[in-house]
């Protein structure tokens, strides 16, 4: 590990600030990526459908 | 009206501002990977260890821009809602609500961190401090907005209902920010004066802002993001959303 990434007894209180931040801040557009996918699927879903009734 | 004038009423329809927002998502996307990239280099390779707080002090580089970003966030919301209130535009109302959940994780991350800083500092996680507090109430017009907002069938009169509690909650980021000033608290005194020069050193407080932007930019593309599954959602019925995602599929 390199010198400037110890932090001595402070370790615990760093690494536990941004890896909270770097955490949600990963998870927060990866949950929307998958959310976006959903509906997209789901508004493609209901227009098949409404095709389908409509012929 | 001279063609020099953007009609910015043109993109207060979700058609329209669909496909901008998109492209301004790509480019905050790239803003956001730079900027937080060199300022966390700077957080740890460049800032000097602090001679009072030692390397705990390096907490600031997140606690200060998710802080801020928290409140700005909450009066950008309540600046939408407010537009939305007085010009009726559905878009107006869509944009608080995708800015809300990114609003409301800066507010948990300001107090997680804090935490995280005021243990080795001040020797607790928590003091019922009046800047602390406040903040955790900020967290609390987060939530609420979201509940209030998702609570509500009808879209539009949800949009009308959230928005009035958004814009009382605005009283609130004064006293964030204030607080140490007009109380007598445990949390320091502000870093950043807009009338003085600041007592930081210069690398950490380049670091700092630099953060700042970044994350500034983050929150931008996640917000655009959001505000079109938003917009796909609110006006599936529609024709144009039928049309696009059966192009795309």
């Amino acid at each position: 590990m390199p010198e400037a990434l110890d932090m001595g007894k402070h370790a615990l209180y760093v690494w536990g600030s941004f890896g909270a931040t770097a955490l949600f801040m990963i998870a927060e557009p990866l949950l929307l990526r998958a959310r976006a996918r959903n509906i997209r699927k789901r508004i493609a879903r209901m227009a098949r459908l409404d095709q389908e009734v409509n012929q | 009206m001279s063609s020099r004038f953007i009609n910015w009423f043109k993109f207060s329809s979700p058609a329209t501002f669909y496909p901008l927002a998109s492209k301004i998502a790509w480019v905050s996307t790239l803003i956001a990977i730079v900027l937080i990239a060199i300022g966390l280099y700077m957080s740890f390779f460049v800032a000097p260890t602090d001679y009072k707080q030692g390397d705990g002090y390096r907490i600031i580089f997140v606690h200060v821009p998710a802080s801020w970003m928290s409140m700005f966030l909450y009066v950008v919301m309540a600046g939408w809602a407010a537009l939305g209130l007085v010009f009726n535009t559905r878009l107006s109302a869509m944009m608080a609500q995708a800015i809300a959940p990114t609003g409301a994780m800066f507010a948990f991350l300001s107090l997680w961190t804090g935490s995280f800083w005021g243990k080795p500092m001040w020797g607790t996680w928590w003091v019922w401090d009046a800047r602390i507090t406040s903040e955790l109430i900020l967290l609390f017009l987060y939530l609420g907005y979201m509940a209030l907002r998702s609570a509500i069938d009808d879209p539009r009169r949800g949009d009308r209902a959230s928005a009035i509690l958004l814009l009382v909650g605005v009283v609130n980021i004064p006293i964030i920010y204030y607080s140490v000033k007009w109380w007598n608290t445990l949390h320091q005194g502000s870093t950043i004066k807009l009338n003085e020069e600041s007592s930081m050193d210069d690398t950490m407080l380049l670091a700092m802002l630099i953060m700042t932007l970044g994350f500034w930019a983050y929150s931008i593309a996640v917000a655009m993001v959001r505000v079109r599954t938003i917009i796909l959602e609110r006006e599936r019925s529609s024709n144009w959303v039928r049309d696009l995602v059966r192009g795309e599929n």
